[in-house]
């Protein structure tokens, strides 16, 4: 098979996740879900996404913290379940997001006389994420040379290109994929790419999948 | 080589050269600390590598220390008490006696640069006297989420016209007009009190101390302030002793804005008694290798605060492998993940029966401290501080 060079390179871009605190808080569930429907998307962006910047573990049962907040501090697993499943690819963007966790708590709530609240918990703090782009001066020609800068790259850069793109910039393929189908001309491999599930995994995990993937065409590719 | 190239093999794949890409974006601008004391301390201890590291990426960084009266210290500790909630009487003389201070200073100081950050309480009020360019920053590191209004509101009315604050924990945010951020703190892991100690080393120096390794060792590192439950501490020993034969070291320093230091240690003292496996060490604000040595030959070490900003002594004790029991309070709840990277306890007996716990399984132990490394590896290090700070000038830069 023979080498592949793009026309346009990739450009690795990294990125730092500055917390900011929103000023908003929630002591039970009436006011969690008041303030999901008034809070900017950026603080949806980083209760349900950014997570994965900051967490190797998962800090709680459930991978998005509002599920997490509510199985532990309200000591509320039922709400806890619900929520814990939703994965915010299944979703056009973080507003039609953001509607169906209202819609989840809104009608939990409807089935219960008594608005479940923290006791000896920690009441829920709305943070927002201020993401800063940040290129990395890596270019790939090439998927070898792909493959090559995606096992040393920042693990942000995994992050920007896969959950940032799709989830906040609309680009729904992903940039990896989008690239390696345009450019590379290698569509089979994009869409086992854009195919993977991103959630419910490591940041580490995910580059480790990307780079079998590569590997899995590279073998058969001569050398450069 | 820089002294970030030394961090390569220590912080996660890539953090390094992904750190000098971020400077970038800021190089070239000044930055300038400012807070009340070079020694003692967390905040002292994080800056001196704060400020290394900043000027080793190329960010042209300068630390200035306010000088105050014994009064004026007085007053700043009355302050920190109460915005951590406890009662305190503050005359309309005190908070003469502070705006003085600060008046002072703001004539001594060079307080000119890009950006500027005020650390704490004490230096708050220099805002006052900020010139007309540069963007101000108060950062700061105790827990005030409940704190005595009185002093508080004093305290605003010079918060609200920084361009931003920054604070240890979501809980430590304020109804406050300006933008608020959150950055944990960290730990150099190359710093005396973090580095790897040579065996030899480290049994020279418990040697020096006077502290023996025939037993478990049980150990708090914490300044002697009544906030850090000390005496707590020595009655979680006394439950854990009936049934395991241990030591407990208790090893503060006193911070030089700390007048109360003197008082709690005698109460400390009076509490111990005669026990000879109880070792009360009073160190200078300067013995890092010293805590080094003991968090490397503890077996379980406690931080067992009622209060506490964040608690970086226990993401030390974590990066040294060893298993942490902590108050559930402050920061430690963030470095403390329930049974994956410590456990966080509630009361004297909680933290007795989680170190009977763990003396008698060892493998959990030896999973929880590996697990612990990890995870400051990841979120704690002063790299990560360092990538905050960049991170935060460039946005506030963007903001002008």
């Amino acid at each position: 098979m023979r080498v592949k060079i793009a026309k346009y390179s990739f450009l690795f871009t990294g990125c730092w996740e500055l917390k900011e605190m929103v000023g908003r808080s929630a002591r039970d569930e009436q006011q969690l879900l008041e303030a999901i429907e008034e809070i900017p998307l950026d603080s949806l962006s980083y209760h349900t996404q950014s997570f994965f910047l900051r967490h190797k573990y998962i800090a709680g049962p459930y991978p998005n913290d509002f599920a997490t907040w509510a199985a532990i501090q309200v000591r509320d697993r039922v709400l806890g379940e619900k929520l814990g499943i939703l994965d915010p690819y299944d979703f056009e963007n973080l507003e039609a997001l953001r509607t169906e966790i209202v819609n989840i708590i809104d009608e939990h709530l409807s089935q219960l006389q008594i608005i479940p609240r923290v006791i000896y918990g920690e009441p829920f703090h709305f943070m927002q994420s201020r993401i800063i782009e940040v290129p990395t001066g890596l270019e790939a020609r090439t998927l070898r040379e792909f493959r090559k800068i995606l096992a040393t790259v920042d693990a942000s850069a995994v992050y920007y290109h896969n959950f940032e793109a799709i989830l906040r910039l609309g680009r729904r393929m992903g940039d990896f994929a989008l690239w390696i189908d345009e450019q590379l001309d290698l569509p089979e491999l994009a869409k086992k790419i854009s195919s993977l599930d991103f959630y419910m995994t490591s940041l580490e995990s995910i580059r480790q999948r990307i780079i079998k993937l590569c590997d899995e065409v590279l073998v058969k590719e001569a050398p450069e | 080589m820089s002294r970030l190239n030394d961090y390569r093999e220590l912080v996660p794949k890539g953090t390094i050269d992904f750190l000098n890409r971020l400077a970038e974006q800021v190089k070239g601008r000044k930055i300038l600390h400012i807070n009340s004391t070079k020694l003692g301390g967390g905040v002292a201890e994080m800056l001196w590598s704060d400020v290394l590291l900043l000027q080793d990426i190329g960010i042209d960084a300068e630390w200035q220390i306010i000088s105050g009266t014994e009064e004026f210290f007085n007053v700043t500790k009355s302050f920190h008490n109460a915005l951590q909630g406890h009662d305190q009487h503050l005359s309309q003389k005190m908070l003469e006696a502070y705006l003085e201070v600060n008046r002072e200073n703001a004539k001594r100081l060079s307080i000119d640069a890009h950006y500027v950050v005020i650390h704490d309480p004490q230096p708050a009020a220099l805002i006052e006297s900020r010139p007309a360019q540069g963007k101000w920053v108060w950062r700061c590191h105790i827990d005030i989420s409940r704190p005595q209004w009185k002093v508080w509101s004093f305290l605003k009315q010079f918060v609200v016209n920084y361009d931003a604050a920054v604070f240890s924990l979501p809980r430590f945010a304020q109804r406050l007009p300006i933008a608020q951020f959150l950055i944990y703190p960290s730990i150099d892991p190359l710093s005396d009190k973090n580095r790897d100690l040579s065996p030899q080393e480290q049994a020279q120096i418990l040697s020096r101390l006077n502290v023996p390794t025939d037993k478990p060792m049980l150990l708090q590192v914490s300044r002697f302030d009544r906030f850090k439950d000390p005496l707590g501490v020595i009655q979680t020993y006394r439950l854990v002793k009936k049934h395991h034969d241990v030591r407990l070291v208790l090893a503060g320093g006193e911070a030089t804005d700390d007048p109360e230091g003197k008082t709690v240690l005698s109460e400390v003292r009076e509490a111990a008694r005669d026990d000879p496996d109880i070792h009360i060490l009073l160190l200078p604000p300067d013995a890092n290798l010293e805590i080094n040595a003991l968090q490397r030959a503890a077996t379980i070490v406690l931080q067992k605060s009622l209060r506490e900003g964040f608690g970086l002594t226990v993401a030390e004790a974590m990066w040294k492998g060893k298993p942490v029991i902590g108050s559930s309070t402050g920061g430690i709840t963030v470095q403390l993940l329930y049974g994956v990277t410590g456990f966080t306890v509630n009361s004297v007996e909680g933290a007795a029966f989680r170190i009977h716990h763990l003396l008698d399984n060892p493998e959990v132990m030896t999973k929880i401290g590996e697990d612990g490394r990890e995870y400051v590896r990841q979120n704690f290090l002063i790299t990560r501080n360092l990538g905050d700070w960049l991170a935060l000038m460039s946005y506030l830069g963007r903001a002008t």
